[in-house]
């Protein structure tokens, strides 16, 4: 299947997108931020439907509208009650807008199919650049970052009296989930981006408990359900998207069949 | 020098004053039992000493100096310890991220540090949760755990927020002494605060009461007396002492141990843990 020049660009696109957002997602999960990142690729519908309707590439729209509502979502702080429900009623905002964009761009149904469920066998070369240029962003900011934010993931009150910036640190961490987004989004659609941030290092974190180790095997996990996944639809000729997301809950319903015979030992021991 | 001198501070949190004009210093290696009820301000002084709250009027000297955010000759226990309950970090992880975690990069750990953390949870017994994840730790054993995070980068000050909550009788009695010993051979100052002055008696040196937005310091004698303490509660209080232990009645109700019962109630109900309250 390698022969086709699609299907080459389809595995290197869903590489490169699929370690970013194994990575990020890694961190999302740890911190409990996961609505957050589903909210994220929702609100980046409405960017994306919007660039295109202005006659700009739909990834750029994404990352504009993604990223500044992470800075957004970031900047409501930690605890501010009732944070989940503003997030909410923007996502649904979010939505009608990417509708009503739809609704004034006439090749409506191919292209609003595009966004929310992705086509990566539609991907071309000037597109993995991007994906390249956007991912190398992504991760040096997490590099940054990542050592503030652990701390602040894992101890939130030492980390404010050892002077970590928490609000900073917070919100560059959406940012950052916002750009892993906006690439997920590029391979399985802004509805499904779960399949590939939140799905594999759900799995990792049940499997390891060390963090790079963690870490690491989210990233290869995410890399192996993109990858399988887009092999099983050149076999079977069902729509990629659906044969990621399917690895990917496979993935974490195996993981959490082994999970509890081990923690209960480790309980008692 | 004393290692924490307070001169006439006043301290207030979202406008409510907490402290007003108290003034005492705190001299090196003194073992101090901070009490008083529920919001009576230990936190809160904690709080001031590590620089995130500033007094409204009067000054603070830790070392000294005015305090600052993030000086690392303090070691610091939080008392709301939000602890994610299915995090499947490991001990070491968890700990390590602590280790000057308030820089820029990544996460890495020089041999040195590593070894600094395996040291510190050697030194209180803790070594075996190094490999084990928090989600399978139990309370007492996450205490273990932030104790050793609180001792690690060999602080001169501890200031120690209700490391008893959640412990039974046994782990707080084994928690007290582990830090007493610890303190003592290093000549570290500790505040360490909690519900009842019994759970602390023998290893304090003096005792920081708290209330009424005063405090009293001073030898356990000289502060958990019926005058003092009724300031300090606003209440008539008698003090009765019984088989090496002093308890706080008022009008035959104990009121540190009322107060600990009804802290558990509210801040802590979201700990699974069990909790042993009969302390006695």
């Amino acid at each position: 299947m390698l022969e086709y020049d699609f299907m080459r660009n389809a595995f290197a696109a869903a590489g490169v997108a699929a370690v970013v957002s194994g990575l990020v997602g890694y961190f999302l999960v740890l911190r409990g931020q996961t609505f957050a990142g589903h909210a994220l690729g929702h609100i980046g519908f409405a960017g994306a439907t919007g660039a295109v309707l202005i006659g700009m590439a739909s990834v750029w729209g994404l990352v504009g509208f993604t990223v500044a509502a992470g800075i957004a979502i970031g900047l409501l702080g930690e605890h501010v009650s009732g944070r989940d429900v503003a997030i909410g009623v923007v996502l649904a905002l979010a939505l009608g807008f990417g509708l009503l964009f739809l609704h004034y761009y006439t090749a409506f149904a191919a292209q609003a199919t595009a966004l929310l469920f992705g086509n990566v066998l539609a991907v071309d070369r000037s597109t993995i650049v991007t994906l390249l240029g956007l991912g190398a962003v992504t991760l040096a900011a997490l590099a940054a970052i990542m050592r503030p934010l652990l701390f602040l993931t894992l101890q939130p009150e030492l980390a404010e009296a050892k002077g970590v910036p928490l609000r900073f640190v917070s919100t560059a961490f959406m940012a950052i989930v916002a750009l892993a987004v906006s690439e997920s989004a590029q391979i399985v659609g802004v509805l499904l981006v779960f399949a590939l941030m939140v799905g594999p290092l759900a799995t990792a974190q049940r499997l390891v408990a060390g963090l790079w180790s963690g870490m690491i095997l989210s990233a290869v996990l995410a890399l192996a359900e993109a990858w399988f996944g887009i092999a099983m639809a050149y076999a079977t000729d069902w729509p990629v998207s659906f044969c990621i997301a399917l690895l990917s809950a496979l993935g974490y319903f195996l993981s959490r069949g082994h999970w509890p015979a081990r923690h209960s030992a480790a309980a008692q021991g | 020098m004393s290692v924490i001198a307070l001169d006439h501070v006043t301290l207030s949190v979202g406008g409510r004053g907490v402290l007003g004009d108290v003034s005492c210093a705190i001299a090196a290696g003194e073992f101090i039992g901070v009490l008083g009820p529920n919001g009576a301000g230990k936190t809160t002084l904690f709080r001031a000493v590590l620089g995130l709250i500033r007094p409204d009027a009067g000054s603070i000297r830790v070392f000294g100096r005015a305090p600052q955010r993030g000086d690392a000759a303090i070691g610091y226990l939080p008392q709301v310890r939000t602890l994610a309950p299915d995090l499947r970090v490991r001990g070491l992880d968890f700990i390590a991220s602590s280790v000057r975690g308030e820089r820029w990069g990544l996460p890495l750990r020089s041999r040195r540090e590593r070894e600094a953390v395996e040291k510190t949870l050697a030194a209180i017994g803790a070594r075996e949760l190094a490999e084990r994840p928090l989600a399978a730790m139990s309370g007492g054993e996450r205490q273990r755990l932030l104790l050793a995070q609180a001792l690690l980068g060999e602080p001169k000050l501890l200031l120690l927020d209700e490391p008893l909550i959640s412990l039974d009788q046994h782990h707080q009695e084994s928690v007290v002494a582990l830090v007493r010993g610890f303190a003592r051979e290093r000549g570290i100052t500790v505040l360490f605060s909690a519900h009842e002055l019994n759970q602390l008696i023998g290893a304090l040196d003096r005792v920081l009461y708290l209330g009424n937005g005063q405090a009293a310091l001073g030898t356990v004698a000289e502060v958990m007396t019926a005058p003092v303490l009724s300031r300090l509660y606003d209440a008539n209080i008698e003090v009765v002492r019984a088989d090496g232990h002093i308890f706080v009645l008022s009008r035959g109700r104990n009121v540190e141990r009322s107060d600990h019962l009804h802290d558990h109630g509210h801040a802590h109900g979201r700990d699974q843990h069990h909790h042993d309250h009969r302390h006695a």
